[in-house]
């Protein structure tokens, strides 16, 4: 499936980082245009995490059970494969973006394999970059949450759909956005327990922003989808709850989820005291509080950035995707979280517009669609915001920063003592975001509580926990092997 | 527990695929040999066996398995055919894989 | 006008911090005055190193070897908070000539009172067992430490804070209160500051600060990049580096310089360091800075080969054209002190910079001659005509 394996320079005339619904429809739409077009992609195999399904060697997934939108998936896909057999499309699955820079030229990007291989990856120099590296689920900590068997909602759909199987028996699926029902009814389709959807928000806080969703009426339809599989495996899908505390049993090196302690809230996240009650014999906890878009390419890349209506930090782009970089293009979840419809869109988009070389070309198409979507994604957001009450669910002993272990005491100790109130200092001071994953897992969190419980964070606190230099763990003797620049 | 978890990796999803080739890959974790269905993550493969940690913390020895199952929090890592810190949730197993993974923290046994 | 103080430090890196933290136990009032928050500048994106290994014989070894004893010392009670672990320092020789050279310096040392001994290749295996099989030799200094450079900073100003001392964050100083040709403080984004002493602790900016007193300090920024690796067990055990690493501190070309110096942390992350280059203050990431870094660090410890970096930081290293640092009294500005240019040891440095400069604002005399540092050697005259006039007017 890979188009090379060397360590190389591949040339393009437009570079696209992710093969999700964006970057497919951004590699089909710039091929299309005319223009030479190499994808690169973390996975084995095109989808991302939308459309992410079974090994294709091994199963062949015909009629996209437990998919949304398969159909837009194989037209894209047709496209895309009959674009590589044209020779316009080079595809460079299994490789991970370590760096992109930018000098007069364009772009160039380089890589890494995503799993261990003999050899590093190449690099690939394009005129225009097109990224959509989408994003993943929004954390919360919570005491518990670092347990085996809790995980983040999207990881038990992506469980399920890469592997065909489910991650355990019964689940509770907890934080808020409407991905929580599509997670839900997925495990319940598949054979898994759904004890219960916890869902922070109220349905209430829908209707003032029902004008804009009608506007999509595919939603509509999506929705009464999971109603009925709710129904038909009596989900319970409760509002206004949160899970206050994950329990598990067993010694503390084999300790493992057991139930889950739950509370109603009021509309600021605050417990309201009598409320608690728990479900027990739980082996899985999915958490996800919205998305967080992949920023760390565009920031590098000096994009430009601002605050959504969901309070993540995205890339500003204009009416042909565009960013603040000239040549720069960015596409999906890092202009906004909007789902894959708006995805494909703004792939399209992107596409068309970065395979054009006058910058004064034609508009891009599907404008008021895409306009219509933000609409809906941003109603969905101001429904579903992340309760403002949180960090009152903390103990001090709560893990905050998985991999280096912080915990919620040292980081209020390093607010309260050493002046920290950004992502940047509670890094410095407490090393919370330091570990493997570099923050991306612990960063909103360590951002709201650097802030203290009064507001959300800023623009600049999230654009400091989304400043990774090394955008995946490269090999040192992959740096070793890099050949000199040539300045 | 490993009956358990062996029902919901056999639910539905799975046994109805059509063509779905029947064989199994056997691999080793810790030198246990345990079987697994081509194609399947390695976290699939050992959560399919009850096995849902594999990993202690290097400060607090807390056990750790698959967590946001995307290759994002490195939640997940063990060590394949020698290659250490892979992540469980992206290494797809294959026939006579070995695997292990760090269950006491920080030994210095690997090089 | 805000409250009135003796002592006004702008910055609130390591410098300033240690100058806040022994000017408070002098008994002096102290206002700190910082354009963010504690160690948001070179402070934050160093190594935390404390060496005497590196050091040349001259006055800034007399300066490490005090802010060594102030270290033990006057700031022993607090080693935990900053992590503070005497680790030592390894110089490792892969090649006969830079063996012969290390051992002329090892003898330079031991004479000035260095702690240092002689490894041959068996006893520098077993201090290090991961050591490239090319090394030939090395040199331990027992007395090389280090410490988590950011939490030095933000614990000695909270300390400070504590005994009295008051930190205003978000403040950058936009010019001096004059009378005459004395500074009586500063203006500021939040008002002004007077003081009958303000102390320049800015480091890489000094030089910048220095001009608004219309004084000439001789401040330059040089680049260093520091990669980190995946956490490990521990693999690395002391601060290690190659013999050229002492060549390279002194050295003044401009070009791109890397030295491997290969250290294992509390954390279980490997640091890789540093390269040094003179580009001003351009952030752009270099490739060629990275791969110098990887191929330094395989060759001193083969096995990194095979481990992952999963981060590098850069920042910029304050130094003066002679390589001192810049301490004490401004005659050309009286009331203006400083206390900057440290170059790559400011953090081992500032224990002892701060107690020195602490002494002599409170009228007392130095326990260590700090004239070799002085102002006074970069020209009596101030900078610009146009100041000179203001300030006579």
């Amino acid at each position: 499936m890979n188009d090379t394996t060397t360590g190389r320079t591949e040339r393009a005339d437009v570079a696209i980082v992710g093969a999700g619904p964006a970057g497919l429809a951004a590699a089909v739409a710039a091929a299309e245009s005319g223009a030479a077009v190499v994808l690169v992609d973390a996975a084995a195999q095109p989808g991302g995490q939308f459309w992410r399904h079974r090994p294709e060697g091994i199963v062949q997934e015909r009629d996209g059970r437990g998919h949304h939108g398969w159909k837009t998936y194989l037209d894209l896909r047709a496209r895309f494969d009959a674009g590589r057999e044209r020779g316009q499309i080079t595809y460079l699955p299994g490789l991970q973006v370590w760096m992109a820079e930018k000098d007069d030229a364009g772009f160039t990007l380089r890589t890494t394999p995503t799993v261990a291989g003999p050899v590093g990856g190449p690099a690939v120099a394009a005129r225009r970059l097109i990224l959509s590296p989408g994003g993943y689920d929004r954390q919360l900590p919570v005491p518990g949450w670092d347990l085996p068997g809790v995980m983040a909602a999207g990881g038990i759909q992506a469980f399920l759909k890469g592997n065909g199987s489910l991650p355990g028996r019964r689940f509770v699926i907890a934080g808020t956005g409407p991905f929580l029902l599509p997670v839900a009814a997925g495990i319940a389709e598949a054979g898994g327990q759904v004890v219960a959807v916890l869902e922070s928000s109220s349905p209430a806080a829908w209707l003032p922003h029902l004008g804009a969703a009608a506007g999509v009426p595919e939603k509509a339809l999506e929705g009464a989808e999971y109603a009925a599989v709710f129904a038909r495996h009596r989900i319970p899908y409760r509002t206004r709850n949160v899970v206050t505390e994950v329990l598990g049993s067993g010694s503390r090196g084999s300790s493992r989820v057991t139930a889950v302690r739950s509370a109603k809230v009021d509309a600021k996240g605050k417990v309201r005291p009598g409320t608690e009650r728990g479900y027990a014999d739980v082996d899985v906890v999915g958490f996800g509080w919205g998305f967080t878009p992949q920023m760390e390419l565009p920031l590098s890349l000096g994009a430009e950035t601002r605050l959504d209506a969901d309070g993540s930090l995205v890339g500003v782009v204009n009416e042909r995707q565009e960013s603040s970089v000239p040549g720069l293009f960015l596409a999906g979840e890092v202009t906004g979280v909007g789902g894959a419809k708006l995805a494909v869109l703004e792939g399209l988009a992107a596409g068309a517009a970065a395979a054009v070389r006058d910058d004064a070309a034609r508009a891009a198409p599907g404008l008021h669609a895409m306009a219509r979507h933000r609409r809906f994604a941003e109603a969905m957001h101001r429904a579903h915001p992340v309760p403002a009450g949180w960090q009152e669910w903390l103990t001090p002993a709560t893990v905050v920063c998985r991999c280096e272990e912080v915990t919620a005491g040292q980081i209020t100790e390093a607010r309260e003592m050493l002046e920290a109130r950004d992502a940047r200092t509670i890094k410095s001071f407490t090393r919370a975001g330091m570990g493997w994953c570099q923050g991306r897992v612990c960063g909103f969190a360590a951002a709201c509580l650097g802030q203290g419980p009064a507001a959300p964070p800023s623009a600049e606190s999230l654009s400091s926990a989304a400043r990774r230099p090394l955008a995946a763990p490269v090999g040192i003797g992959e740096l070793a092997a890099l050949e000199p620049s040539d300045s | 527990m490993s009956t358990k978890a062996q029902r919901g990796a056999g639910g539905p999803a799975a046994a109805e695929q059509p063509g779905s080739p029947q064989e199994t890959v056997t691999i080793s974790f810790d030198g246990r040999p345990l079987t697994a269905a081509p194609g399947q993550s390695i976290g699939s493969a050992l959560v399919a066996q009850g096995i849902v940690a594999w990993r202690s913390t290097r400060k607090g020895a807390r056990p750790r398995g698959l967590f946001c199952g995307i290759g994002i929090c490195f939640d997940c890592l063990l060590t394949v055919d020698g290659a250490t810190n892979q992540r469980a949730c992206l290494v797809e197993v294959c026939e006579g894989m070995q695997i292990e993974g760090s269950c006491t923290p920080d030994d210095g046994s690997r090089a | 006008m805000n409250q009135t103080s003796d002592v006004i430090i702008i910055g609130a890196g390591v410098i300033g911090a240690a100058t806040a933290y022994f000017a408070t136990q002098q008994g002096l009032t102290v206002t700190v005055l910082d354009k963010g928050l504690p160690a948001s500048g070179t402070s934050s994106a160093c190594e935390g190193n404390i060496l005497v290994s590196d050091k040349e014989l001259g006055p800034e070894l007399e300066l490490t070897r005090y802010s060594l004893g102030v270290w033990h010392g006057d700031l022993a009670e607090h080693k935990k908070l900053w992590e503070f672990e005497s680790k030592g320092g390894i110089i490792v020789a892969s090649r006969e000539s830079s063996l012969t050279s290390l051992e002329r310096v090892m003898a330079a040392q031991a004479s000035y009172g260095v702690v240092v001994e002689k490894l041959d290749p068996d006893a520098l295996r077993q201090a290090e067992p991961n050591i490239t099989p090319d090394a030939l030799g090395g040199a331990s200094y027992p007395e090389d430490c280090q410490v988590q450079p950011m939490l030095v900073a933000a614990h000695l100003v909270r300390l400070a804070t504590e005994a009295g001392a008051r930190f205003v964050a978000d403040t950058a100083v936009t010019g001096f209160l004059r009378a005459g040709k004395r500074v009586t403080g500063v203006t500021t984004t939040r008002g002004d500051f007077a003081a009958g002493a303000v102390v320049n602790c800015t480091g890489t900016w000094a030089g910048e600060l220095a001009a608004l007193a219309g004084v000439d300090v001789p401040v330059l920024p040089r680049r260093g990049f520091v990669m980190v690796t995946e956490p490990l067990p521990p693999m690395v055990h002391h601060k290690v580096y190659a013999a050229e690493y002492i060549d390279n501190v002194g050295s003044s070309d401009a070009g791109l310089q890397a030295s491997p110096v290969v250290e294992g942390t509390p954390s279980g992350s490997i640091l890789i360091g540093s390269t040094r280059e003179r580009v001003g203050f351009d952030r752009t990431v270099s490739i060629d800075a990275l791969r110098l870094l990887a191929q330094n660090a395989t060759a001193l410890f083969p096995f990194l080969a095979e481990v992952k970096a999963i981060r590098h930081y850069h920042g910029f290293r304050p130094y003066c054209p002679d390589h001192l640092p810049v301490i004490g009294h401004d005659e050309r500005a009286p009331g203006l002190w400083h206390a900057a240019g440290h170059e790559g040891a400011g953090i081992g440095l500032s224990a002892g910079t701060g107690k020195l400069l602490a002494q002599a604002l409170a009228g007392m005399t130095p326990d260590l001659d700090v004239s070799p540092f002085t102002p006074a050697r970069f020209g009596e005259q101030a900078r610009n005509t146009s100041h000179r006039e203001e300030a006579t007017a």
